[in-house]
């Protein structure tokens, strides 16, 4: 028996580490332990301070914002809950009324729930068949008392990549004081980010979608946008989130993050188009799901839907073939509802059930895509022999 | 954490039995719909003297555990006449599989259903079956009896998630003790919807939440 050939293709969700990223941690968990302090503590205290203050400088560098303008989080959820709910209540004497898309991450979407509950009133804007806000539906959505604009910068989902700079003219110019946030977890590392030509308020990243550590992110906070304090326990992080950092989280941040390449990511990139080129040559009926112009997508993104069939028949049958995806289907969610996201672009219930989405990365190979087409086409075909709903 | 379906499941699901459609079958029934993401098809040969199931085909759209429950209950009722495998319940289908996960239940459920529709169809083409009677409130819990509550695995009925239910004048409206916002109270509703919007009589179906 040949050993089971394992291809993860959910990068999307998370990523391996890269040596090198490990390999700049390792002596923060080994020699420089200590808590980071202020100038007036031990020496180990300052020294990691110091490698902290690198790390904030290499990663403000790299979206073009100034080193005290980002503060280290837990990750991309904790710093959306950071920039909706603390952003809202910093701005509440503007006003308590607060637009997001109707395809944020859940992190978003629930923050802004929760607001709602608390008194917010909350619009939430459609999107189109691809994945793209409607820009009427936004600028109608603005008010006098619009506080807070949210509007993901690229989709976990369906890998649709929105016009955020557009965006944030837009709404500024009815609005000057409204706050933009974007959420760019899925995009750090992949998508170039600069605040500046953006224009954002503020800005979610994190680390774990591009070869770093989980379980740290950062939120690019513009000079002079008020955020209201919701981690109380000290002055860590400008004062905005108490609690010891993750030292070695965002060293390994950092590093992650200076080492994605242009070139890593164009060859990624090549294996996407090569797998969407076979799926399309080997199976019948497929349906592309997000941005169809491939430049206004994920560079790792792909999601398609076989007619026919059931996402999570496909997702179990290619585990047991040892590939590793995910679906949109209700079978596989854990509220036994199709995914919200596709249900946003106008997707029937059928085909929401019917898509799977691929994700690559650098660690995968033009033979994992010819082993994953050959089990898929598989696969596809012996469900749709099953499927009553595939006549003959 | 190993995977929450049994080996026997898994291995149906691959290889299931009695895949395909049965050409002129004496009944068939189709349950569920691609809407709501699964879909069971039954069909059914009878010997007429004997009112034996001499063969049992089904096709099914739908995740693994609807594949092999599907399965399941084909190889369980092949052979069995109509009266016996009128006593065929979800039940079987379960424990013949080492256990399905709780959310994954109704999957079982509408195999069953299945194939008992399959059979009144049969007996109804022949025959066989008394005049339809209008919706009641026994009815609506007797249906409701096959809409299980995801998060137990029991059905509403059973784990009282559904408090009360009244009929009138077609429209049945059924109360139910769940937040509106709760994670499965979607699934809930759709699920309800789709157990009873198929009664000749009713024209609307209401699911009112806490």
């Amino acid at each position: 028996m040949n050993e089971l050939k394992k291809v993860y293709l959910d990068n999307a969700a998370s990523t391996k580490v890269d040596d090198r990223v490990l390999e700049a941690m390792i002596p923060y968990f080994r020699e420089f332990y200590a808590v980071p302090s202020s100038e007036f503590s031990h020496s180990p205290g300052i020294q990691i301070k110091e490698a902290i203050e690198n790390a904030r400088e290499s990663i403000a560098k790299k979206i073009g914002a100034q080193a005290e303008e980002i503060i280290f989080t837990s990750g991309g959820t904790e710093s959306n809950n950071i920039a909706i709910k603390g952003g809202a209540y910093g701005q509440i004497d503007n006003g308590k009324h607060i637009v997001i898309s109707a395809i944020e991450h859940r992190s978003v979407l629930e923050s802004a729930k929760r607001l709602a509950k608390e008194g917010f009133e909350l619009t939430v804007v459609g999107v189109d068949e691809e994945g793209f806000i409607k820009i009427d539906e936004l600028k109608k959505a603005i008010r006098k008392d619009t506080v807070l604009v949210s509007v993901q910068f690229v989709n976990h989902e369906v890998g649709t990549i929105q016009n955020i700079k557009e965006m944030v003219n837009m709404v500024k110019s009815i609005n000057p004081k409204i706050i933009f946030h974007t959420d760019a977890a899925y995009a750090t590392g992949w998508i170039d980010l600069n605040v500046k030509d953006l224009g954002v308020d503020l800005l979610t990243l994190t680390a774990h979608k591009m070869h770093g550590p989980k379980g740290v992110g950062a939120l690019y906070i513009k000079k002079g946008v008020k955020i209201t304090k919701f981690i109380d326990g000290g002055f860590s992080e400008f004062n905005l989130r108490g609690g010891t950092p993750n030292v070695p989280g965002i060293v390994g941040f950092a590093k992650a993050f200076e080492i994605l390449s242009k070139d890593t990511i164009e060859y990624v990139k090549g294996l996407r188009d090569k797998f969407y080129e076979k799926a399309l040559n080997e199976i019948e009926e497929v349906r592309l799901n997000g941005a169809r112009d491939f430049e206004k997508r994920h560079p790792n993104n792909l999601n398609l839907s076989f007619k026919y069939v059931e996402g999570e028949s496909v997702v179990l049958y290619l585990d047991m073939k040892g590939i590793s995806v995910i679906t949109g289907s209700a079978c596989f969610s854990r509220t036994l509802e199709p995914s919200y996201i596709l249900m946003a672009m106008g997707y029937s219930h059928e085909d929401a059930h019917g898509s799977v989405r691929f994700t690559f990365s650098k660690f995968n190979t033009p033979e994992e895509i010819d082993y994953t087409i050959n089990v898929l086409k598989n696969v596809i075909d012996t469900l749709r022999r099953l499927s009553p709903l595939k006549g003959e | 954490m190993p995977l929450p379906y049994s080996k026997k499941l898994i291995e149906l699901f691959m290889n299931p039995k009695n895949v395909g459609e049965i050409e002129n079958p004496d009944a068939k029934a189709t349950e569920g719909s691609p809407a709501c993401g699964d879909m069971v098809q039954i069909f059914l040969k009878v010997d007429p003297e004997t009112k034996r199931i001499v063969d049992i085909k089904f096709k099914s759209y739908g995740c693994a555990s609807n594949i092999a429950t599907a399965s399941i209950v084909t190889e369980l009722a092949k052979g069995k006449t109509l009266e016996e495998a009128k006593k065929i319940t979800w039940k079987d289908a379960d424990r013949e599989l080492g256990g399905l996960p709780p959310v994954k239940v109704h999957c079982a459920v509408l195999a069953v259903d299945a194939l008992h529709t399959a059979i009144e169809n049969y007996e109804h083409q022949h025959g066989l079956l008394k005049e339809k009677k209008p919706t009641d409130k026994e009815k609506v819990i007797k249906r409701l009896k096959h809409v299980i509550d995801p998060r137990k695995g029991l059905d509403v009925i059973r784990t009282k998630l559904v408090k009360d239910v009244e009929v009138e004048n077609g429209v049945v409206r059924v109360y139910v003790d769940m937040e509106e916002d709760e994670q499965y109270a979607g699934n809930v509703r759709e699920e309800i919807i789709e157990r009873l919007e198929p009664l000749w009589d009713v024209k609307k179906v209401e699911v009112i939440f806490k």
